[in-house]
């Protein structure tokens, strides 16, 4: 009996240390907020901007990846081809990366003299960095891996003789993929629309890297946090509050609908 | 005013500047990490831990090391990131022996309490250039230049030393830069610079020095140019770290300092 109820507070002591670890840098940001001054904070030139873009160019980044991931999920769920592993491995890279290594990669490969941005600027007279297409950039290249490995996951997941039924029928494997496939996964298009939303809203170095600092051209939330700290930072806390805020809200509402 | 041949540039050379550039983002990703970290200092070795400007980087680090060999047993820890950082990593506790700043403004928000008596020492001073990359691809021949709305030009954040210089020295030139971006320390900026993806950035004229030859400096005049005074800062009683700081005052450490591109007493 007793060694049972010790072996139990051994698991949960550090159960609760991982909780006060996480929670305390949270609560500790809401007690330093001088919440009478909030309104003011929030006012403030840098910050409507820096919100606005970071919910455009998030949103932006979630929909590339929900019109790019799912497919190549499926792909990497369904293929049993021997490269497929190597695949898998490969788009999981970004995970692991630093995101400041990540953003050097994209400078040079559509920096103006990048391996394929030097031909964008020739050939159409494009150029991607300092401008908000390089933070959607960023942000989809650090948010897409969580996706693709959320959806695959609850795409392996799947019995495959739903995909053996539906051709039976007659569907194409568009038709399976679309009426079958994405229904059955929508749990984990949720989870992993969320994960990947919310690194995306997360997303520093590479931004800074590759899109650079600009209000409202590519400063996004994060980064006038960063800039702020030193010369306000009751502004930046109070921006860190909203983000904090608006990641709660969006976990919350995601787990009433799909994540049980 | 010479003419412009194109940008002809060897594709090795293009790729050894990335590589440099690639550098210069590491070691300031790692002088992130170093002055966050807590710094254990062995009993055996003497360590003095020195929080400096960006722009002090190549002259410290070589002064670092000519201490380290001439005094066997030290072991200089250098961490480098925007004064404004710097100061309120210090403010906020970080562990420091010496901080060294660009410009005597940037040490006003450093707590008093914390600086040791009689430790500020004036150590160099330093002037704004811009940087283009080699071959100057924007032409930029003047500071008025840099508001043309073709360009893109860089500079730092109004929050650090070298954007409140910069930034001064264009209103006093009455230019309104075409800036696409503010990067958050001097090194950042040209960083931009030397990837080629910006055309033009004001820096301080050690950063085009220490540069070398991947980077063209274009003159500010004088009448606008701004000069900004380094203070070395001794935190601590520590008798290493004093030695250290009579270094860096020495010939020795002045002509490094020199070698880089900065004015000596």
């Amino acid at each position: 009996m007793r060694s049972v109820r010790w072996s139990r507070a051994g698991l949960l002591i550090p159960a609760w240390v991982a909780i006060a670890f996480l929670l305390v840098p949270l609560v500790a940001l809401v007690l330093k907020a001088d919440w009478t001054g909030m309104p003011a904070q929030l006012a403030k030139p840098s910050v409507v901007p820096a919100l606005r873009l970071s919910l455009v160019t998030t949103s932006a980044a979630l929909v590339i990846c929900a019109v790019l991931g799912t497919p190549l999920a499926w792909l990497l769920a369904r293929s049993t081809h021997r490269v497929t592993p190597w695949l898998r491995a490969l788009v999981t890279v970004p995970l692991v990366l630093p995101p400041v290594v990540g953003g050097v990669a994209l400078l040079m490969a559509y920096g103006r003299e990048g391996v394929v941005g030097r031909t964008l600027l020739e050939v159409a007279g494009w150029s991607i960095p300092f401008t908000p297409v390089a933070v959607v950039f960023a942000e989809t290249f650090v948010a897409l891996p969580f996706y693709v490995l959320a959806v695959e996951g609850s795409m392996r997941g799947l019995d495959i003789r739903y995909d053996g039924l539906a051709a039976t029928l007659g569907a194409s494997p568009w038709r399976t993929f679309r009426t079958v496939v994405v229904p059955m996964v929508a749990p984990g298009i949720a989870s992993g629309s969320a994960l990947a939303w919310a690194r995306a809203l997360g997303e520093f170095g590479a931004t800074i890297t590759f899109a650079g600092n600009f209000p409202g051209r590519t400063q996004t939330a994060p980064l006038a946090v960063y800039v702020a700290l030193e010369s306000d930072p009751q502004a930046a806390i109070a921006l860190s509050l909203v983000m904090l805020l608006i990641s709660v809200l969006i976990l919350g509402a995601l787990r009433g609908r799909w994540l049980r | 005013m010479r003419p412009q041949t194109g940008r002809i540039r060897p594709a090795a050379s293009a790729f050894a500047a990335r590589v440099a550039a690639l550098a210069v983002a590491a070691l300031a990703l790692a002088g992130c990490s170093a002055a966050a970290g807590s710094q254990a200092k062995a009993p055996t070795r003497h360590t003095v831990v020195v929080l400096a400007a960006s722009s002090l980087t190549e002259s410290l680090t070589a002064i670092a090391k000519d201490f380290e060999a001439s005094h066997p047993g030290t072991d200089v820890q250098l961490s480098f990131a925007a004064s404004s950082t710097l100061v309120s990593q210090v403010n906020q506790g970080a562990p420091a022996d010496l901080i060294a700043v660009a410009g005597t403004s940037s040490m006003g928000p450093l707590e008093k309490s914390r600086i040791a008596t009689d430790g500020i020492r004036s150590m160099a001073a330093n002037t704004l250039e811009i940087a283009t990359p080699p071959g100057n691809p924007g032409t930029v021949n003047a500071i008025a230049d840099l508001s043309r709305p073709t360009l893109k030009v860089v500079l730092c954040a109004a929050t650090v030393p070298c954007g409140k210089a910069a930034a001064k020295a264009l209103k006093a030139a009455g230019v309104v830069a075409h800036v696409v971006s503010y990067e958050t320390d001097v090194k950042a900026t040209l960083a931009k610079v030397q990837l080629g993806e910006a055309d033009a950035a004001i820096v301080y004229h050690s950063d085009v020095v220490s540069a070398g030859r991947w980077i063209h400096g274009v003159q500010i005049p004088a009448s606008v140019n701004q000069t900004l005074d380094y203070p070395l800062i001794r935190l601590t009683s520590d008798p290493t770290t004093a030695e250290f700081m009579t270094y860096v005052l020495s010939d020795q450490g002045r002509k490094r300092l020199r070698d880089n591109g900065f004015l000596t007493p």
